[in-house]
């Protein structure tokens, strides 16, 4: 239903640009006779109306075909599929490594709250709000790249590299750092303040009062009783905010001409690529849905209150 | 603090002294001395911005030196950029477009998300679930890409920018006010309100909204750092007028010589940096002054 609402909204709204795909193609080849205008609006289906065009999209879509790309001259759904591999590599490196980083550095400030770590966090935090991403990025490559000169500025693999093999793999690596390093300072920073006020508010509870009356070691309280009910605000903030972490991704990926989806989509902004800009539009709609679905899961995973709520 | 004189002989003997809320917010506000910094930079910034043309009456885009002037060499404090105009320049006049946008696209975040937050809490039923169905689908489209696609439908101007970000970024506001609504109605006060016989719209302006502004206010600054960082990234991404000089233009005007000439891209960086900081600072001692008790814990 959401997803439905999705597509008509893009195609609502991308039919407003002026100029069409025949102004396009004919600006570029330096004008055009009426006649092959017409031609070329018959060949996308533009010379019916409105209403016939998009019940038309709304069915092609429901059957996974997103058009065709004015630019590439293919299909979308295949473009796309070619493009989400590196971004959803990129995004959920990042996603992890922010959640994982974060929430530990919240549970150590939380065991000083007033301590030098605790005010880190707080510093962090803030700083970590702030700074624009791309900055952050350029920052990066200026200590990595320029003067430390061990990364390589951009790309998603070197060329000369052979496909496949273990030292491609390896490569891709080397060239993830940055980007997924840029991205997950944006979210680590936020994190791990929550984290840390998450796990103060649970540490003052009954249950861990009675954790450590039985005589369980710090260690055991705080990792294995606190850290369980602590973590789930920031699962629950990471879901809400997987839509922002793709459009960070957008910014990363042009920066250091990642090749995914977020790049593609620049791109094809710049070049009124009408149908691919829908396609991703709808696809990251449909990848924050299943995200969102997949939050749910983890609280199963992670609270067993819920797991048995729900059985029962 | 210097209006206590001023307000302490009005309260009898026998009372305890009550200072008008004003007063003690501001004292509230005024032991921090992180948010007290945020206010001065802000200020300063937004300073800058009003009086460009008279602290430099230069046109930014003007060229006055060769290209890549190191900062601090001949009198150019900053730098010039890849065509050779003065980086001082481009960032004192670079602040305006940065606040106008940013404050304006933060406005009307506010406006929507309140609007929609305030119907939804308060009205429940149907009416609540229709608007609550639109924030959803806000929140599933990536807001950055949808601000990009808005931007280039319509034309790049600064408007456009604006309503792109108050568009994509409304919805937080409106989850946290339609939270706040459904919160306060159920208060006695309201409730009373009501038995008088006062109208909805009434209830709604000036009986719950008053006392729902304190986290809608800590969260408009949050709101306008996260306008700033939009609008950089859209004039960074070339997404904006590209006849008006702002920081995230500056950057993304350089960005391919990063590595020759690294001033030109860090130091406009600084400054979102810094504005965005300011405002958060600013967010921060607001939310202390208005719940005193949660500093103590």
């Amino acid at each position: 239903m959401l997803l439905l609402a999705v597509v008509v909204f893009n195609f609502i709204l991308l039919s407003l640009v002026p100029g069409d795909i025949a102004d396009t193609l004919a600006g570029e080849s330096g004008g055009a006779s009426q006649e092959v205008m017409d031609d070329i609006r018959r060949t996308y289906g533009l010379d019916r109306p409105f209403h016939i065009q998009l019940a038309t999209y709304v069915g092609k879509v429901v059957q996974g075909d997103l058009g065709t790309s004015y630019y590439f001259n293919m299909p979308v759904t295949e473009l796309i599929l070619g493009r989400v591999a590196p971004t959803l590599l990129l995004v959920v490196t990042a996603l992890v490594l922010a959640i994982l980083i974060g929430t530990l550095f919240g549970v150590i400030a939380s065991r000083r709250p007033n301590g030098l770590f605790s005010h880190f966090v707080t510093v962090l935090a803030l700083v970590g709000f702030a700074a624009p991403v791309f900055w952050t990025a350029f920052l990066l490559i200026v200590l990595f790249v320029a003067m430390l000169e061990i990364m390589p500025l951009s790309g998603l693999v070197d060329p000369t590299t052979p496909r496949g093999t273990f030292s491609w793999y390896l490569d891709v690596l080397h060239h993830l750092f940055l980007p997924v390093l840029s991205l997950s300072s944006i979210y680590l920073a936020s994190y791990s303040r929550l984290a840390r006020a998450s796990m103060m508010d649970v540490l003052g509870s009954d249950y861990i009062r009675t954790a450590r009356a039985k005589g369980l070691g710090e260690t055991s309280v705080t990792y294995k009783h606190a850290l369980r009910n602590a973590v789930i605000p920031v699962i629950t903030i990471a879901g809400l905010q997987f839509s922002h972490i793709f459009s960070g991704a957008v910014v990363v990926e042009t920066v250091f001409t990642w090749p995914g989806l977020g790049t593609l989509a620049f791109e094809s902004i710049l070049r009124g690529d009408t149908p691919t800009i829908m396609g991703i539009l709808f696809f990251s709609a449909m990848i924050v849905i299943v995200v969102n679905l997949l939050t749910d899961l983890t609280y199963r995973l992670v609270d067993p209150r819920i797991r048995s709520a729900r059985n029962a | 603090m210097t209006d206590r004189p001023a307000t302490a002989p009005e309260s009898g003997p026998e009372t305890v002294r009550i200072e008008r809320p004003v007063v003690e917010f501001l004292r509230m506000y005024v032991r921090n001395w992180a948010a007290v910094a945020g206010f001065i930079v802000f200020a300063a910034i937004v300073f800058a911005a009003l009086f460009a043309p008279v602290i430099l009456a230069v046109d930014p885009f003007e060229m006055v030196r060769m290209h890549f002037t190191p900062p601090g060499h001949d009198s150019y404090v900053l730098g010039t950029d890849n065509l050779g105009r003065d980086m001082l320049t481009a960032i004192v006049y670079g602040a305006r477009a940065t606040l106008v946008v940013g404050g304006s696209a933060a406005g009307l975040t506010i406006v929507i998300g309140l609007t929609i937050g305030s119907l939804a809490g308060y009205y429940r039923g149907w009416v609540d679930e229709v608007l609550m169905r639109i924030t959803e689908f806000f929140q599933v489209l990536p807001p950055l890409l949808l601000a990009m696609v808005l931007v280039a439908l319509f034309e790049p101007t600064l408007p456009t920018v604006a309503i792109a970000i108050g568009v994509v970024t409304w919805t937080g506001v409106a989850r946290l006010a339609r939270a706040e609504f459904m919160r306060i109605r159920e208060l006695e006060f309201v409730k009373a309100a009501r038995s008088i016989g006062s109208r909805d719209r009434r209830i709604i302006w000036r009986v719950i909204l008053p006392n729902a502004l304190p986290p809608l206010i800590v969260n408009a600054a949050l709101t306008c750092g996260i306008a700033i960082l939009f609008e950089a990234a859209l004039s960074f991404l070339g997404l904006s007028d590209p006849n008006v000089m702002s920081w995230g233009k500056i950057i993304g005007d350089n960005r391919d010589y990063l590595l020759d000439a690294p001033w030109t891209v860090t130091i406009p960086g600084v400054a979102i940096f810094l504005t965005v900081l300011a405002v958060s600072l600013i967010g921060d001692g607001l939310n202390d002054a208005f719940n005193p008790r949660l500093r103590e814990r």
